[in-house]
C-alpha cells in the first residue's frame, strides 16, 4: 500500500470518527447544567473538527510534481531584492548570489530604505538599484507591494523572480522554475523558504515543513498553491493583467462613490439656498445637472475616460462663470473645516474613506451652500481616470493587506491563472533570531491573513473553483484556532479547581469515543508528513493564542472602523540579555494556573471531593496543555543561533 | 519600436506605434508621450492600426499615458484597434475606461 493510498485511508477513518464523535458530543454528552463552559468547549471542539477535515481535505492530494521540462530558449528574467532596512551587507550578500543565478536575467534590488550607501555598492556591482520616485512622496506607500509594484512599471523582464533581501538563492533557482510556464496558464511558481540559521531544535518554531511540504503541495493539488512573498517567480503578463482589471474596478467604483457623493452635497446646500443667492443657485444647479448627466452616461455604457472628460468641461465652465465669488474666503472656510487637500501633508491612507469622511462631517455640521459648493467642485475635478490619490495607477501586487501575496495569488486564481508549488529549496533564508522578532512576525502573517478574510472572503470569490475557495479559506478558518485554545486551557482548570465538568458522560464512553480520533488524527499528521516531526508547529499553533486573537480583533477594527493595524512594536535588537517574559505573559499565568490546579484536583481527589477517572483524564489534559506552552520558555530564553549572528527584519 | 507623430489640422497629436506594443517597448511610448507633452500639445491620439500585438504592459502604458495626458489638462484617446487589441481591452475590461475610436480623425470629433 502506498504512502498516499494509506494516507487517504486514514483521513476517511479519521472523518468518519470525528463527525461520530462530534454527533455524539452535541446529541449526548453535553452538561447543560454547567452550559456557560459546555456549549463553548463543544463549539471549541467542532471547530477543531472543522480544522482537521480542511487539513485532511489539503494533504488528500500532496503529490510531489515530476520535475519539469528545461525552460524554453530566451525567456527574459528580472530578479528582484526587496529590502527596507536590513543590514547592507546582508543586501550584497544576496545580490551577488542573485547576480550569479545561472539563467539569463537582469538583477535589481529595490531599496524602500533609499539608502545611498546601498545604491553605490549596488551599483558598483553591476547590478540594477530601485527606489521609489518623487511621485510616491505624499502618497500611499504600500509597503512591499508598492516596492515591487514600482519596479514592475520600471522594468520589462517577461518573468519575475522575487526574493526578501536574506533569501540567498542558488544557482540553478532559474532552470529548475522557469520550465513550468511552458504552460502559458501558468502565473506563478512558489519555491519553499529554509532558514539556514534554525537548528533541529528550531525553539522559535520557524522551520514550515507542514506548509512548504504537504500543505503547498495539496493546495497544489486542488490548484491552489499560493504565492508566499518571496522565492517565487511569477509571469508579468499575469500580473498586470490582473493590475489593470483591478485598476477598473477599483476606478469605476470609486467614481461611483464620488458622484454620489458630490449629488448628496449639492442637494443638501440647495435646501440652504435663500432667496439673494441667485448666482449660487445656477451653479448648484448646474453642478447637479452634470453629476447627473454623467451618470446617465455611465449607466448607458460610455467608457469611464469619456464620461469624466466631459465632467471635467463642464466643471472648468461653471468654474469660470463663478469668479465673482470671493474665492478666498472659501479657501479660508475649507481650510477652517478641514477638507483642503493640496494642504495636507499628512495626506495618505486610505484617500477615499477619508475623503467621505471629511464629506460626512461637512454635511453634519453647520455649513454655507458656498463652501458646498467649492468642495464639490474639488471633488468633480480631482474625480479622474488617473487615480491621482496613488502614485501609480496600476498596482499588481495586491495593496488591501499587509501580507500582499496571498491577495495577490487569490486574484490570480480568480482570473484563472494556475500557480505551481515547486518542491526544492533554492534559496536559503534568515528565520527571526528572538522571541520578539517571531512574534511580530507571526502577528503580521495572521493580520494580513485575516484581513483578505474579511475584504475579499474567498467563499465568494466567483472566479475561483469551490476547491480553491476552500483552500484559500481553511488557512484563514486555522487562525481562529486562539479562541478555541482559550477554551481548551480553561476547561481542565475548571474542573481540577470548582469540580465544573462540561461533558457529563461515561468517562470510558469518553475515552472510546475520542481517542480513536485522536490517534487517527495523529497518524494522518505523520503520513502527510513522511514522518517530520511537526509537533513544534503544533505547540506554536496553541502557545502563540494570544497573538491569533489579538490578530482576529486588531484586523477586525481595521476593516470594519478603519483603525490603524497598530500593536507594540517588539525591539528588533534587545536593549539588555535579560529574557523578556512580559511577551508571554498570558501564556504564564495559564502556565502557572495548570500547574495550582494540579495540586488542587488531587488534593480535591485525596479528600473525596472528585472522583478517580475525571481526574485522571483532566490532568493528563493538563500535563497535554503545559506540553503545548512549555514551548515558550527555551524560545524566550534563546539567544540566536551561532549559526547566523546576523538579525533579520523579516518581511516587512 | 518605431513611432511617429503628426499633428492634425486641430492640433491634436496622433501617435503611430509600428510593431509589438509589449512590455519589452511599453517604455517608449511613455518617453514619447511626455515629450510631447512637453511641448505643449495636451490632445493626443494613439492609433493603434499598426499595432500587430498589445499586451498587458502594453495596456499599462496606455493607462500611465492617459494619467500624465490627463494632469496636463488633456487627453489621451486610441484609434483604429484591431481585433486582437480590442479582445485584450475587453480581456481586462478596459473598454470601459478607454473608448476605441474608429480612426485618429474621429477621436475628437464630438467637442
Amino acid at each position: 500500500m502506498s504512502r498516499l493510498t494509506a494516507l487517504r485511508f486514514t483521513i476517511v477513518l479519521s472523518a468518519i470518527l470525528g463527525t461520530s464523535y462530534i454527533t455524539w458530543r452535541w446529541l449526548f454528552s453535553l452538561n447543560m447544567k454547567a452550559w456557560w463552559i459546555a456549549v463553548p468547549l463543544v463549539i471549541c471542539e467542532t471547530y477543531s473538527i472543522i480544522d482537521a477535515l480542511f487539513f485532511s481535505m489539503t494533504v488528500w492530494r500532496a503529490k510531489a510534481r515530476p520535475t519539469p521540462l528545461a525552460p524554453p530558449e530566451g525567456l527574459t528574467v528580472d530578479v528582484f531584492i526587496t529590502t527596507y532596512n536590513e543590514p547592507i551587507d546582508l543586501v550584497i550578500n544576496t545580490a551577488i548570489a542573485a547576480k550569479n543565478i545561472r539563467h539569463s536575467h537582469s538583477t535589481w534590488v529595490l531599496d524602500d530604505g533609499g539608502r545611498e550607501e546601498l545604491r553605490l555598492q549596488v551599483e558598483a556591482l553591476g547590478i540594477g538599484y530601485i527606489s521609489r520616485g518623487a511621485e510616491w512622496r505624499n502618497r500611499p506607500r504600500h509597503a512591499k507591494a508598492g516596492n515591487v509594484n514600482n519596479a514592475l512599471m520600471l522594468t520589462s523582464g517577461e518573468f519575475i523572480l522575487i526574493l526578501d533581501a536574506d533569501q540567498v538563492p542558488m544557482p540553478e533557482i532559474l532552470d529548475h522554475t522557469l520550465g513550468y510556464f511552458r504552460d502559458a496558464g501558468v502565473a506563478l511558481v512558489q519555491t519553499p523558504q529554509e532558514f539556514g540559521n534554525v537548528s533541529i531544535a528550531d525553539p522559535l518554531g520557524s522551520a514550515a515543513p507542514l506548509f512548504y511540504g504537504p500543505i503547498q503541495q495539496g493546495k497544489d493539488g486542488w490548484g491552489a498553491a499560493y504565492f508566499c512573498g518571496s522565492n517565487a517567480v511569477l509571469r508579468r503578463e499575469a500580473l498586470m493583467q490582473l493590475g489593470i482589471k483591478r485598476y477598473v474596478i477599483e476606478l469605476a467604483a470609486a467614481i461611483d462613490r464620488s458622484l454620489n457623493q458630490s449629488e448628496k452635497i449639492v442637494k443638501k446646500a440647495k435646501k440652504q439656498l435663500t432667496a439673494t443667492d441667485e448666482e449660487l443657485k445656477r451653479a448648484l444647479d448646474q453642478i447637479l445637472e452634470s453629476v447627473r448627466e454623467t451618470k446617465e452616461n455611465v449607466r448607458q455604457g460610455m467608457t469611464l475616460g469619456e464620461s469624466t472628460y466631459i465632467l471635467h468641461d463642464r466643471i472648468a465652465k461653471i468654474s469660470q462663470e463663478l469668479i465673482s465669488i470671493d474665492v478666498a474666503q472659501i479657501k479660508h472656510d475649507l481650510t477652517e473645516i478641514g477638507i483642503n487637500q493640496s494642504d495636507d501633508a499628512n495626506w495618505a491612507a486610505e484617500w477615499l474613506d477619508s475623503l467621505e469622511d471629511s464629506l460626512d462631517q461637512l454635511s453634519s455640521q453647520e455649513f454655507s451652500p458656498l463652501t458646498a459648493l467649492e468642495s464639490v467642485m474639488e471633488l468633480l475635478t480631482s474625480l479622474d481616470v488617473d487615480r491621482s490619490h496613488e502614485a501609480i495607477p496600476i498596482m499588481p501586487i495586491s495593496t488591501i493587506s499587509i501580507t500582499e501575496d496571498m491577495a495577490t495569488s487569490m486574484r490570480l486564481h480568480g482570473m484563472k491563472w494556475k500557480s505551481v508549488y515547486h518542491h526544492e529549496i533554492l534559496a536559503i533564508g534568515l528565520a527571526p533570531e528572538d522571541i520578539g522578532s517571531m512574534l511580530t512576525q507571526r502577528l503580521r502573517w495572521a493580520q494580513g491573513t485575516m484581513q483578505v478574510f474579511l475584504k475579499e472572503n474567498p467563499l465568494l470569490q466567483k472566479g475561483m473553483s469551490w476547491p480553491q475557495r476552500l483552500m484559500y479559506f481553511s488557512t484563514m478558518w486555522s487562525y481562529f484556532s486562539g479562541f478555541a485554545a482559550l477554551f481548551y486551557f480553561a476547561a481542565p482548570i475548571i474542573f481540577l479547581c470548582f469540580g465544573i465538568l462540561p461533558v457529563s458522560t461515561d468517562p470510558l464512553e469518553f475515552f472510546l469515543r475520542f481517542i480513536p480520533f485522536m490517534l487517527a488524527n495523529q497518524l494522518i499528521f505523520i503520513l502527510a508528513s513522511r514522518g517530520i516531526s511537526t509537533w513544534r508547529g503544533q505547540q506554536y499553533s496553541y502557545a502563540l493564542f494570544p497573538v491569533w486573537i489579538k490578530a482576529s480583533f486588531t484586523s477586525f477594527a481595521n476593516v470594519y472602523f478603519n483603525r490603524p493595524m497598530t500593536f507594540v512594536v517588539t525591539p528588533k535588537t534587545r536593549s539588555d540579555n535579560s529574557p523578556n517574559w512580559r511577551l508571554v505573559r498570558p501564556q504564564l499565568i495559564f502556565m502557572a494556573a495548570f500547574v495550582i490546579s494540579l495540586f488542587v484536583g488531587i488534593a480535591r481527589y485525596a479528600t473525596g471531593r472528585a472522583p478517580l477517572l475525571a481526574t485522571v483524564i483532566n490532568v493528563m489534559w493538563v500535563i497535554f496543555d503545559l506540553s503545548l506552552l512549555r514551548v515558550l520558555i527555551p524560545a524566550v530564553l534563546y539567544r540566536g543561533s551561532d549559526i547566523q549572528r546576523e538579525e533579520k527584519d523579516g518581511d516587512y | 519600436m518605431e513611432i511617429t507623430k503628426r499633428v492634425t489640422a486641430d492640433g491634436v497629436a496622433v501617435l503611430l506605434p509600428v510593431g509589438k506594443l509589449n512590455m519589452v517597448h511599453a517604455h517608449r511610448l511613455r518617453e514619447v508621450v511626455d515629450s510631447v507633452l512637453a511641448d505643449g500639445q495636451n490632445r493626443i491620439v494613439v492609433d493603434l492600426s499598426s499595432v500587430d500585438f498589445l499586451d498587458s504592459s502594453g495596456l499599462g502604458a496606455l493607462i500611465g499615458c492617459l494619467k500624465a495626458a490627463r494632469q496636463a489638462n488633456g487627453d489621451l484617446r486610441i484609434a483604429a484597434a484591431t481585433e486582437q487589441v480590442k479582445l485584450v481591452l475587453q480581456l481586462t475590461n478596459l473598454d470601459r475606461v478607454l473608448t476605441p475610436y474608429a480612426s485618429a480623425e474621429s477621436a475628437y470629433v464630438i467637442e
